[in-house]
């Protein structure tokens, strides 16, 4: 079954979306994206080293043809860190995508919602895909989307932290206040996590530490691929109504009274 | 000459991008550079003068979520 997903004209064929941080080497990275099916990963920018040129390039292990490169503007704290991390990222020339990250605080790693809004407007304005990291309000949200955000990306809980998807109404609200996708990034833990995002309705999963620090690293991975498809799927084939009572499933008809 | 590449003093024998980056052993093909907060685009590494006290930073991509 085909079920892409849509975003300013750019097809992704998987709906779990995949980082590329924290995993033991690159053999690892390239093992672990292959098992999630994904066909988009993120990336950072950063200085290359100068002293030390033996280190490879993680572009040796994943083939910017095969998979969707989206890069991101990670650890910057001021709307000019992320616009300049942004600028470099488009320079490469392999994507014009970018996930959006202002960061507000380093305890947290909260989105800095006001240095977000002007990011995403000015780099929109560039030409640029913006795909905005936001907190789980719907506000921010409807704000992301009149400053020009291509699709929003909620998180489900801190970065890292495996807490899973704290606040699913707030999630709802979102998708039924924005008319652009909505990708949940950051907050997995497990499968179950990633099942309820979809079965909420979100359009992707974005995962990085709930692979890359898992045991297993390519099982999670495999693990959380079925997960999104699960969870796409359940949405699509519409759960039934929570109700307080039972109701019989075998029928009372032909019973021995 | 003394220019400062990603944050290091550093002494060189290039007078343009382009040789900078062969001086250390960096393939062009996935670097970003910048030259005192200006991008300087891939196509203009060959002609592009750097000079003394320049602040240069040469990127890529790495691993991240």
């Amino acid at each position: 079954m085909t079920d892409p997903l849509i975003i300013k004209g750019i097809e992704f064929k998987s709906r779990l979306w995949v980082g590329t941080g924290k995993y033991k080497n690159f053999e690892e990275t390239a093992r672990a994206i292959e098992a999630s099916g994904t066909d988009v990963v993120t990336f950072a920018v950063r200085r290359v080293n100068i002293i030390d040129r033996s280190q490879e390039n993680l572009l040796d292990y994943i083939d910017p043809k095969k998979y969707k490169i989206l890069p991101n503007t990670a650890g910057c704290y001021t709307v000019e860190d992320a616009l300049r991390y942004a600028r470099l990222a488009r320079e490469t020339g392999v994507s014009d995508m970018i996930k959006l990250e202002v960061i507000g605080d380093e305890k947290t790693l909260f989105p800095d919602v006001c240095g977000l809004l002007k990011a995403t407007e000015i780099l929109a304005k560039e030409g640029f895909i913006v795909l905005p990291y936001t907190n789980d309000d719907p506000i921010t949200a409807k704000r992301l989307v009149d400053a020009g955000a291509a699709a929003v990306m909620p998180l489900g809980a801190p970065i890292g932290s495996g807490l899973g998807i704290r606040n699913p109404y707030n999630i709802k609200i979102i998708l039924e206040t924005v008319n652009i996708p909505v990708i949940v990034d950051a907050g997995v833990g497990t499968a179950s996590d990633v099942a309820i995002a979809m079965e909420l309705g979100c359009d992707a999963v974005l995962v990085n530490t709930a692979i890359a620090e898992a045991k297993d690293p390519i099982m999670m991975a495999e693990a959380l691929k079925h997960s999104c498809i699960a969870g796409r799927l359940a949405y699509k084939a519409g759960r039934i109504p929570k109700k307080l009572y039972a109701s019989a499933s075998s029928p009372i008809e032909g019973m021995l009274i | 000459m003394k220019v400062k590449v990603n944050g290091v003093e550093i002494d060189v024998m290039a007078d343009t991008i382009a040789k900078l980056l062969k001086e250390l052993d960096i393939n062009p093909s996935r670097v970003v550079v910048e030259v005192n907060l200006e991008i300087v685009k891939r196509a203009y590494f060959e002609q592009y003068k750097i000079k003394e006290g320049d602040s240069i930073e040469i990127v890529n991509f790495v691993g991240g979520g």
